[in-house]
């Protein structure tokens, strides 16, 4: 490629890091354009701790109360977190993306592996932040070597994410074994449609040599990026080294860790097999359970596909052997790839390629949930939509969507522009996939905004009943939700749509808890378990961790030495995670410490999203997700939902079906509220699910702007009694 | 191919092998820095060093562990990132690692000084 043209350039000296931290961030207006090094404030440290709390206090000095997603001054923000980028613990290389989400207009969070967190932080900065908007396409640079920043007129011909990054591994290495020193982020075509446009952050994998992606999918990162016109985002450092975080203990940091990769080693092939097939281990366990969204969540099994796409399946697929760590040291080793890949379709068709993949959420998503069950144009589905910069979890639940609107009849063949959008309908999905990248296709793009737009333009434009839509578009807050039934567990609808941002599955995952292992019988177990476990879970992101080593593999005796409730908390490893903690930044903390660090970035990103939503930051929850809205989804389980009603005190017999569902509509909706307010009341807030400032001081995070937004939307009715 | 091969039922206990190599490696002669292991369990004496079989080099991420031409599996430090995998992955328990020393793990590259300071034959170095 030719020398890119230099737009602006400043230079810096990287801070050194002591105890994971560089104390500064950086700032970058794209628009205007300017650079700024911040210093870290021991209070920013004590009370946001890094990676997503970093992000998120930086975006809330950043924007107003009436920021849109595209308005110039909303911001991507990047940080890894005290611990990112340790070598010695599994799972340790996660990135952090929050900014404002063009699906739900508040803020989001999303992470990826690669190695843009680590090599960022290396480079001397806790956090980079952009803001602005560019003029034209441009790549900014961060140059941890020479302490260079650089904003660069792209010349890149093709915006898609694989051709990016590879082009921009060869355009800043000095040589191949150079390549392993940079990451890029990058989105695609798509993203400049899309509304779920996904960040790919990348890591070079030396024996496949190749650029790897990992995905910051959700929430419209992508999306952000191409409004501010950034093609790519690259970091170069080149001094690796064992402990760059200049921990305060290595020696236990080195104990913990290897104890971890021996857990890994030892017992990884009898539990989760998370180095054979990564997370795709899940679907024929989900489907045993009634739990693979099969449809747009209509079923949970499809006893006639499952065995085509059981992990099996997908284990002869990937190529077995390799390290897949997406960072040096982890040991789970869950990134998969299918190498030799031939592309059958769209502009890369004939191609042999390395597809990154799929994992348990995209052989749901761009599978089961629309009716796929072809292994092979799952891994093509995938490819691309990572290639053109979208979401495959977004992606797969609104085509779910789409294709049952069109099963219904409310859109037909003439509103998707001569497609026939059936399930399973492999051929003109794919089809529907490359129109969205090529942005021309009006349907296509509408498709591409989520299924909180298209009910509203389906509405309007097709005159699609707005009910039916309502029940049927499986989003929460504006995003789509992730590849677990919830229907039947009541803990997980709380785990899905009582959330920050959206349902995704990085809070709370309670089905088994709630209705195999029967752990949560009454609201108020269910409440504390949707406020310990997101709590929990949050603490990874301030930090820097992946969350898979703390359950994807659990020590052997885990079962045996806790009783069932304790277990589900793996306490070995919740130990691990605060000794590696103390070891890299000399703290002393203790495990009860671990939720309240989270509980303080937790209502503050709650207090956020009431101010970003000027007090109406609502949790919805569409009756899909509640229970069977079509009398086929309660014949599929008819036995199974006549003993429901059972329960409840009702007398199935002599009812229709319709007026069964009606009648456990009615009662799980009860439900729901009663679980809404208990968690509610639970988590500190008072009823319209607002922090209250009893919350706020005992976190000590009564900052006066976020008092200011509590006090202006609470009212006395609201306090719980 | 180069390696050490062990007679355990030869040891006599006396620590000299240890003391060779961690003084050879860490200038210093302390067992705990010795990349061959010798134990007492009880019933008799117990050898443990690494048979380079290869398994450490599969699991590392930046491919700093390869065979030379000897046959023997050396570490590469510029390119190691002392993650520890492959002490967590070693089948018999022979990459070690010490923090008060050096990041990186370590392990028997067959140099065969052990062997020399023997008393006993109890270890040998094999080329075949």
């Amino acid at each position: 490629m030719e020398k890119m043209k230099v737009l602006a350039e400043w230079t810096y000296t990287p801070a050194p890091i002591e105890r994971g931290y560089t104390r500064k961030t950086l700032y970058v207006n794209v628009g205007e354009p300017r650079m700024e090094i911040k210093d870290v404030s021991q209070d920013m440290i004590d009370t946001f701790t890094g990676g997503r709390g970093f992000d998120l206090k930086l975006l809330w000095d950043a924007v107003k109360d009436t920021t849109k997603w595209n308005d110039p001054e909303n911001e991507i923000v990047l940080s890894g977190g005290p611990l990112c980028g340790i070598t010695q613990y599994p799972g340790a290389g996660k990135c952090y993306a929050a900014f404002i989400s063009p699906l739900s207009g508040q803020t989001y969070d999303s992470n990826s592996g690669g190695y843009w967190g680590p090599l960022s932080k290396f480079s001397g900065f806790d956090a980079v932040e952009i803001q602005g908007k560019a003029e034209r396409d441009i790549i900014l640079f961060i140059n941890g070597d020479e302490g260079k920043i650089q904003i660069l007129e792209s010349n890149l011909k093709d915006l898609n994410a694989y051709a990016v990054t590879e082009t921009l591994h060869e355009y800043f290495a000095v040589d191949e074994a150079d390549k392993r020193n940079i990451s890029v982020i990058s989105t695609g075509k798509a993203a400049e449609t899309s509304y779920y446009g996904c960040m790919n952050m990348s890591f070079y994998d030396t024996r496949r040599k190749v650029a790897r992606l990992k995905q910051a999918g959700r929430g419209g990162g992508g999306t952000i990026m191409r409004d501010k016109k950034i093609a790519a985002m690259v970091v170069k450092f080149s001094k690796m080294g064992g402990n760059l975080n200049n921990v305060v203990d290595l020696d236990t940091l080195q104990k913990v860790g290897v104890k971890l990769h021996k857990e890994i080693h030892d017992l990884d092939d009898v539990q989760c097999k998370m180095r054979k097939v990564g997370t795709a281990h899940l679907n024929e366990i989900m489907d045993e359970y009634h739990l693979l969204p099969t449809n747009n969540y209509k079923f949970g099994q499809n006893p006639a596909e499952i065995a085509k796409i059981h992990s099996a399946v997908y284990e002869r697929l990937f190529t077995q052997g390799m390290p897949d760590g997406c960072w040096y040291g982890c040991s789970m080793s869950c990134a998969k790839a299918v190498d030799g890949f031939t592309v059958q379709t769209g502009p890369c068709k004939g191609e042999k390629v390395t597809v990154d993949g799929p994992e348990y959420e995209t052989v749901a998503a761009l599978g089961s949930n629309i009716g796929v069950y072809d292994p092979l144009w799952t891994i093509e589905a995938n490819f691309y939509a990572d290639h053109y910069g979208m979401d495959t979890i977004s992606l797969g639940t609104a085509i779910a969507f789409v294709c049952e609107c069109y099963e219904l009849g409310l859109i037909n063949r003439n509103d998707t522009n001569g497609l026939d959008l059936k399930f399973g309908n492999k051929d003109d999905i794919m089809e529907l996939i490359h129109r969205m990248a090529a942005g021309k296709d009006e349907f296509a793009s509408m498709v591409a905004k989520g299924i909180r737009y298209m009910k509203k333009a389906f509405a309007e434009k097709f005159k699609a009943d707005a009910r039916t839509m309502e029940a049927i578009g499986m989003e929460g807050q504006g995003v789509e939700t992730s590849e677990y039934v919830p229907k039947e567990s009541i803990a997980q609808w709380g785990g899905y749509y009582l959330t920050l941002k959206g349902p995704q599955h990085d809070e709370a995952w309670l089905i088994f808890m709630d209705m195999v292992n029967k752990q949560l019988p009454t609201f108020e177990d269910k409440a504390e378990a949707l406020h310990y476990f997101p709590n929990f879970r949050t603490w990874f992101s301030l930090v820097g961790l992946c969350k898979l080593p703390w359950n994807d593999v659990e020590p052997a005796n885990n079962r045996i030495v806790n009783e069932p409730r304790e277990a589900a908390k793996v306490p070995e490893h919740v130990q691990n995670y605060v000794d590696i903690f103390n070891a890299v930044t000399g703290k002393g903390i203790r495990k009860e410490d671990i939720i309240t660090m989270s509980e303080k970035v937790y209502n503050f990103q709650r207090v956020f999203q009431v101010r970003m939503k000027q007090g109406e930051a609502f949790h919805n929850i569409p009756l899909r997700a509640l229970g069977p809205v079509f009398p086929d989804e309660w014949e599929a389980r008819r036995e199974y939902y006549d003993g429901k009603l059972r329960e409840i005190g009702i007398d199935p017999s002599g009812l229709s079906t319709e007026e069964k569902i009606k009648k456990l509509q009615e009662y799980r909706l009860g439900m729901w509220e009663g679980l809404k307010m208990a968690v509610y009341k639970r988590r500190g807030w008072n009823k319209k699910g607002i922090p209250t400032l009893e919350t706020l001081k005992r976190l000590g995070i009564d900052y006066p702007d976020v008092v200011a937004v509590v006090e202006k939307y609470s009212k006395p009715e609201d306090n719980f009694e | 191919m180069r390696w050490l091969k062990t007679y355990a039922e030869k040891c006599i206990n006396c620590g000299k092998c240890m003391d060779t190599c961690s003084k050879t490696y860490f200038k210093e002669e302390n067992p705990s820095l010795s990349r061959v292991v010798v134990t007492n369990p009880g019933a008799g004496q117990n050898i443990s060093v690494c048979n380079q079989c290869g398994a450490c080099m599969a699991v590392c991420p930046t491919e700093a562990l390869y065979r030379d031409k000897n046959g023997v599996v050396q570490l590469d430090k510029s390119k190691c990132t002392s993650c520890l995998m492959c002490v967590g992955f070693c089948p018999t328990g022979n990459m070690l690692y010490a923090a008060s020393k050096q990041t990186e793990p370590f392990k028997c590259v067959a140099c065969g000084l052990c062997a020399k300071a023997c008393p006993t034959q109890a270890l040998v170095l094999i080329n075949d």
